[in-house]
């Protein structure tokens, strides 16, 4: 069996941008995620962050082929998933399964928890006879921490923490091998976010499970993880073990992303410098050249930046970065600078967060 | 006295067939020229109303608003809709979470920003546009002449947010309240507005009330702050004492549930047990008595007070002893 679980190659996500009448004029693309490698190691945890809009949903969908990717392929367990067809396709997509953002419009508002639980075992033909499923939803219910109870209870019943832990739980029902978290803690209450981190952890020391943990919000990221890959722009910028990747952050992206981040502490925040960036994030429907942080970049150079896209490379054991300079801005011989904010074009509308459904001129936007 | 007091200000809604709900219960605080004051809680404690209550704009039916909110001397929960319209649009500034909802869609940034000028301030259109550029150059709008003539959608989250500021500073108000003005945006660009929002409090000496659930953002930010739970303080305190020393249950437990950046590897978590759903009425208990690892027989008939404890104002039977770690680990 090989350290790896998931090999994520060259993987690519572009969205036709659509126009017309008909919607059948394509003016562009977005590319939400374009070019990744990954490698997931069998029992850890990998972290994904980034901004709003780098790509960390859509990379982790078409992990699971929820999104098809337009290049790339994803190796699971020594298999090529992105090929997979029928049967075996449907075989290999219980051994990964997904959590999601908001437990309340992921979960059949109608549907009780028992049937939630059911219908996924159903689906694998896992449902093994009567007796032996109502063991194994006790069994779930009590590795999530819920009462027996709630079996017969509805998603609208439940609490937001409660609510995620039902998502887990129908996860955890069909023995995956991988979880794919998208962003599991950021719709709840903070004094409940550190409950499902807790089960989390828990859980995967029961189970052995290896998770993918998608989040924007750093410091829950570097808890949870081992490793973590930082995304701008749909490409991974930086990789490293959540310690290294704290303590000497490489790239520069990363550096602001981690200066910007409060930290609950007075006597830090008083003393902590922050890397104030200029400007938006660029849509990803007009990417920048060259380095994709280049118009936002406090360390950019003259040459190479604007020009050649940097690729992800090792700069010391088990530490990645995607930067032309990355050595020069690590021994300081680079200093950082000031950077004009530039005015992000939105080109056709688009901008990293404003939905692609939403009124495109200002007429539309009179007359829904 | 302070430039705004507000007293035992309390909300309740009625709804027909539904029992009062009290959502916001005997809330006071000051506020100082050149000070930032927080008001931190999760979901539902009653942030948000209390600076609905404080400019007037909760419904006038079925909301009851009880207390005081004096400001400069005069209390705003007397004056009616049109002089706190006034009020509204020139000493007092407000931003909320969603900047969309608090554009005007169909008018462009620039002239939503040179109304106030020319409404408040009395300038002419000409000197308004001028001003106008100035204050989007002010917040980091990149190339404000071009975004003066744009629509509220064609900006981004960041952007806008930082428009609606814009809007906010043109009358340059002498009171901000910002209700979760970053929550929407992301963390680089949360950086950018809160260091704006620190320079106009040093630098024109507004007076400032942040409304946040994140609790790095008041560690940063605020000097006083007051901790909501179930629409009361429960705790409030200057920053540094209330952050060095957490005496309330409840932000001790929020402290220890929160993961840190700049923790070591293998940081323990301590939620909080169960939910703001587990409350019970604040009548005669402690709303918190059903999460609470240090709650007593007498959390749950007796309403804790407010009692003032060196400089620290707690709102419970049983307070933390200085220097406890966190409870002891809750079932997860
Ligand atoms: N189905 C789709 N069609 C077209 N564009 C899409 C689609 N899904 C996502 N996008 C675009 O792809 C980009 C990446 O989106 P994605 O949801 O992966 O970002 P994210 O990093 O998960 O952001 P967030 O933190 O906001 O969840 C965005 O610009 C988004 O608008
Ligand atoms: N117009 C209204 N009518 C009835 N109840 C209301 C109304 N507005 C708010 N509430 C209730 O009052 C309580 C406090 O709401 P508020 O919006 O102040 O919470 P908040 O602290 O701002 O939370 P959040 O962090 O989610 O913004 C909530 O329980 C809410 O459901
Ligand atoms: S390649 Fe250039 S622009 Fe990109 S991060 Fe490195 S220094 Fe900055
Ligand atoms: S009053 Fe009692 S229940 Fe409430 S916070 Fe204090 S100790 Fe806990
Ligand atoms: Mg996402
Ligand atoms: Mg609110």
């Amino acid at each position: 069996m090989s350290e790896t679980l998931v090999s994520v190659q060259d993987m690519k996500v572009h969205f036709p941008i659509k126009r017309g009448v008909f919607f059948d004029r394509t003016v562009g693309h977005v590319y939400a995620v374009d070019g990744v490698d990954l490698e997931i190691k069998r029992g850890e945890t990998y972290g994904l962050v980034g901004e709003s809009g780098c790509g960390k949903s859509t990379l982790g969908r078409a992990m699971l082929r929820l999104n098809e990717p337009t290049d790339g392929k994803m190796i699971f367990d020594g298999q090529d998933f992105s090929t997979l067809k029928g049967e075996e396709l449907r075989k290999m997509r219980r051994r990964i399964q997904m959590v999601f953002q908001d437990p309340l419009s992921s979960l059949d508002p109608r549907q009780s928890v028992e049937s939630i639980l059911v219908e996924g075992l159903r689906a694998h033909d896992l449902d093994e006879g009567k007796e032996s499923t109502a063991k194994r939803l006790r069994e779930l219910l009590t590795a999530v921490g819920l009462p027996t109870s709630a079996l017969r209870k509805y998603p609208h019943e439940f609490s937001g923490g409660q609510r995620q832990r039902i998502g887990i739980a129908r996860a955890l029902a069909l023995n995956p091998d991988l979880i794919v978290a998208d962003e599991p803690v950021s719709a709840l209450d903070v004094s409940v976010q550190a409950q499902v981190v807790n089960l989390l952890e828990e859980l995967q020391e029961k189970f052995g499970l290896t998770y993918l943990v998608i989040a924007h919000d750093l410091a829950v990221v570097k808890h949870i993880s081992d490793r973590v890959g930082v995304m701008y722009l749909g490409g991974l910028v930086e990789e490293a073990t959540s310690e290294d990747l704290y303590e000497e952050p490489l790239h520069p992206y990363t550096r602001a992303l981690l200066s910007a981040i409060p930290v609950p502490d007075p006597e830090v925040e008083d003393r902590r410098e922050r890397i104030l960036l200029a400007g938006d994030l660029p849509s990803p429907a007009n990417p920048p050249t060259g380095c994709r942080f280049h118009t936002r970049c406090p360390w950019r150079q003259a040459t190479k930046c604007d020009t050649e896209r940097p690729a992800l490379r090792e700069l010391k054991p088990g530490h990645k970065v995607a930067c032309h300079y990355a050595e020069q801005i690590r021994s300081g011989e680079i200093q950082p600078h000031e950077v004009k904010p530039i005015l992000v074009e939105e080109g056709d509308g688009l901008s990293p967060d404003v939905p692609l459904v939403g009124p495109a001129s200002v007429t539309e936007a009179l007359n829904p | 006295m302070a430039l705004l007091e507000v007293r035992d200000l309390s909300v309740v809604f009625q709804r027909k067939g539904e029992a009062p709900f009290h959502a916001v219960d005997g809330v006071s605080f000051d506020v100082e020229p050149g000070q930032t004051v927080g008001l931190v809680g999760e979901s539902g404690c009653g942030k948000s109303v209390t600076s609905l209550a404080i400019m007037g704009l909760l419904p006038k039916r079925g909301a009851k608003v009880t207390g005081s909110v004096t400001y400069d001397g005069t209390d705003l929960l007397k004056l009616s809709d049109k002089q706190m319209r006034d009020k509204r649009g020139s000493e007092l500034g407000m931003v909320f979470q969603d900047p969309l909802s608090s554009l005007n869609p169909v008018v462009p940034i620039g002239l939503q920003v040179t109304e106030v000028l020319e409404r408040h301030r009395g300038l002419a259109r000409k000197e308004a546009m001028i001003e106008a550029k100035d204050l989007l150059d002010k917040v980091g709008i990149p190339d404000p002449n071009r975004r003066l003539k744009e629509y509220p959608h064609q900006l981004s989250g960041g952007m806008r947010q930082r428009a609606l500021i814009a809007i906010a500073l043109a009358c340059r108000p002498k009171l901000l309240i910002a209700d979760e003005p970053t929550t929407a945006l992301d963390v680089t660009i949360q950086a950018q507005i809160l260091s704006l929002m620190k320079e106009l409090v040093q630098d024109l000496g507004t007076a400032l009330v942040m409304i946040t659930h994140d609790l790095g953002v008041v560690a940063g930010l605020c000097d006083e702050v007051n901790v909501l739970y179930g629409g009361k303080v429960v705790e409030k305190a200057m920053r540094h004492r209330l952050f060095a020393e957490p005496r309330h249950p409840y932000t001790h437990g929020l402290l220890a549930s929160i993961p840190r950046l700049d923790a070591p590897r293998g940081e323990k978590l301590t939620p909080i047990k169960g939910s703001v759903a587990d409350n019970i009425p604040w009548t005669s208990a402690c709303a918190f008595a059903p999460r609470c690892p240090n709650a007593l027989d007498v959390c749950r008939s007796v309403t804790p007070a407010e009692e003032d404890q060196l400089g620290r104002l707690l709102r419970c039977h049983n307070p933390v002893v200085p220097g406890t770690p966190a409870a002891e680990e809750v079932p997860v």
